[in-house]
């Protein structure tokens, strides 16, 4: 059976047309970018042109753009820079729900005498910004806010917080892994310091990332090496897959219009259906102000892994915030932030849709999920059919 | 994604005897939701002391409805004297393994069988024995105390697979290291009491930990540490790289390392620089 991928936040199909870019630089056009003689130098062209591709997507100028390995990378090095240019400053504030990259860095960084301030959600999942304003102080080397929450879908007021940073003279980042190809992001308008991107979650190749540095923006490179990336990231550069990450920025920029559109209602289609069909389901997240292709959705009295794999029979691809799926015990840090009672947490799932989903495989979706839920539901001991509310 | 073996599989998509059981003369109940997983398990004994029907419910992951299912066929029809030998091993084993992640499974079944037996006997159904460890979980001292003694484990992490204690915010974990401790101390009578270090175990342990904790962490940094020396509760140590030059470096000393020392290795331990 054909596969429904419905885990686009966890990684994305690598577009034919990506593929059809980079191809001959997996094979004839091998050399590399920063040779003096026209083999190399034809290639260092396509790197160009990829750099100009990926600033028109979030309004940049090229030479701001430096590709990394991936949005992890570029998550560490934004920090590490903003860190190392204020070495009196001992604070950062971020919020609770962040992705590993963030949260993790920064954990680490508190044993390591930094002051972290993590700014709580709502229980729609928006970040408490007044709590983030009142945490400002002229002790802050830093503040770092995700664009887009990778979990909910919900998404943050970027250029409003980043002009509070601004106007106390506080490095501001945005790790827009999740927001960048699926809503404007426009670093001039947002006015923000630094950015992340990654390659596969816009439907170029894994291991490819890219940081956004405003020009004039204090910085000290993470990877020291080679002058490659205006000395601000060492290394020989991936080159086929900056080159497909430049055709994937391209493509993705061109979607952000109809393309999002039709997601969107495809996304729609999918909720309703599924709130319709299966009782005492409930929604995660803001459903107004959100990701056009996310939906987090728990379905109380079952647990997450369970569903995952009943649907795994189907090849319905989609991931949860159980704790069973985590590795860990604890389900997710992010449903936990926003107050998502540890029964709700335990039975969330997420879709995330791209441009390659089908009204067909939403339908398909919406006709097996509902009896998954009732056979798990009916093995369950704490569901009794219509009594449940009042537990 | 977790390898499961074919047989939990099978046991997950087919599970047997799913249900609730009218004329049960004994149930067992388990977890909670909260944590994530929970049992309910009903049998049905007959004048002979056998068990001639049984049904459960599971609230949880693939593993749990196998776990579960698996223990219905493995106790149909048999005495409850045998039935009772069951452990969570032989659930995993029957099952052709489990992930040692979800070894807990395995316990949550063992758990419910011998509640539901109690419940039969009418053995009062008292609250797990001992006091709580883990506060997120709900798991006492002698319920760890147990599962180290049957599974043989050696870590938290272990006990953590087992019997979910630690795996929440991690507050217990020196109280669970504790009871790992004092198990392979024995035999003879436990005395609960501090752990004391004997020297050679302290000067291992402060190796240790400089070389896993505090070493890497400096070298972030450009900096290293080398030990020189311990005397009695004094470690002397020599900062090397950016340390040794570095103006902050006492406070890298008294904030950093000695702190991480006395948390990891013995509270009354104090580190001084040798030039």
């Amino acid at each position: 059976m054909d596969v429904v991928y419905m885990d686009n936040n966890a990684t994305t199909a690598v577009a034919p047309e990506v593929k059809d870019e980079m191809l001959p630089f997996m094979t004839e056009y091998y050399g590399n970018p920063s040779s003096m003689h026209t083999f190399g130098g034809q290639v260092g062209r396509k790197i160009v042109e990829a750099r100009e591709r990926v600033a028109q997507l979030i309004n940049a100028d090229p030479s701001e753009v430096i590709f990394t390995s991936c949005g992890t990378e570029s998550d560490n090095t934004a920090i590490r820079a903003a860190l190392a240019s204020n070495p009196d400053k001992k604070h950062i504030i971020t919020t609770r729900v962040e992705h590993p990259a963030i949260k993790n860095l920064c954990e680490n960084l508190e044993k390591k005498h930094y002051h972290v301030t993590w700014v709580p959600v709502d229980k729609k999942g928006n970040l408490d910004c007044d709590y983030l304003y009142d945490h400002l102080t002229d002790d802050t080397a830093l503040v770092s806010v995700m664009w887009a929450n990778n979990e909910t879908g919900v998404v943050f007021p970027i250029a409003e917080i980043s002009r509070h940073a601004r106007e106390r003279g506080i490095v501001f980042h945005t790790d827009a892994v999740q927001a960048a190809g699926k809503v404007s992001v426009d670093v001039k308008a947002a006015e923000v310091d630094m950015l992340s991107m990654s390659g596969h979650k816009i439907h170029a190749l894994k291991g490819v990332g890219v940081l956004y540095i405003r020009k004039g923006t204090k910085f000290s490179p993470f990877m020291i090496g080679g002058h490659q990336e205006q000395g601000r990231r060492g290394g020989t550069e991936n080159v086929a897959s900056i080159i497909g990450l430049g055709k994937a920025a391209q493509m993705a920029k061109a979607h952000l219009g109809a393309g999002m559109e039709q997601v969107k209602s495809l996304r729609d289609r999918l909720e309703q259906g599924l709130l319709k069909s299966i009782p005492n389901t409930i929604l995660n997240g803001d459903k107004q102000n959100r990701l056009p292709n996310t939906l987090n959705l728990s379905f109380e009295y079952v647990e997450g892994e369970a569903i995952l794999l009943m649907m795994d029979k189907y090849s319905i691809c989609a991931s949860s915030g159980s704790a069973c799926t985590s590795g860990s015990l604890e389900p997710s840090h992010v449903l936990r932030a926003m107050g998502v009672p540890f029964t709700a947490a335990h039975g969330s799932i997420r879709f995330s849709l791209s441009v390659y989903n089908t009204e067909k495989e939403v339908d398909f979706v919406i006709e097996k999920l509902p009896p998954i839920i009732a056979k798990l539901r009916q093995m369950s001991p704490f569901w009794k059919e219509g009594t449940c509310r009042a537990q | 994604m977790w390898e499961y073996t074919d047989k939990v599989k099978e046991h997950f998509i087919n599970p047997k005897n799913v249900g609730e059981l009218p004329d049960a003369n004994g149930i067992g109940e388990v977890g909670s939701m909260a944590c994530g997983d929970a049992l309910k398990l009903y049998i049905k004994v007959d004048e002979n002391d056998r068990i001639v029907d049984v049904k459960f419910q599971t609230f949880g992951c693939a593993s749990a409805i196998a776990s579960s299912s698996a223990l219905t066929e493995m106790i149909m029809g048999k005495p409850l004297v045998e039935a009772e030998k069951i452990t969570n091993d032989d659930i995993a084993d029957y099952l052709g393994g489990l992930p040692k992640e979800k070894m807990h499974c395995s316990v949550l079944g063992k758990d419910a069988l011998k509640k539901a037996i109690e419940d039969y006997r009418g053995v009062a159904a008292a609250g797990p024995e001992g006091e709580i460890v883990c506060e997120c979980f709900g798991v006492t001292d002698k319920q760890i105390e147990e599962a180290v003694s049957e599974n043989h484990l050696k870590t938290i992490e272990d006990v953590t697979n087992y019997i979910k204690a630690g795996g929440g915010c991690g507050n217990c974990h020196e109280k669970i290291q504790e009871i790992i401790d004092t198990f392979y101390k024995k035999p003879g009578v436990i005395v609960p009491k501090p752990r004391k270090l004997t020297n050679i175990a302290k000067i291992k342990l402060i190796e240790d930990t400089l070389d896993r904790e505090i070493k890497p962490a400096l070298m972030q940094d450009g900096g290293n540490i080398e030990l020189v020396d311990i005397d009695g509760d004094v470690v002397f140590v020599k900062l090397k790289g950016t340390c040794a030059t570095c103006s902050a470096s006492q406070l890298t000393l008294k904030n950093y390392v000695e702190i991480k020392l006395r948390e990891l290795v013995a509270p009354g331990l104090v580190v001084e620089e040798v030039k």
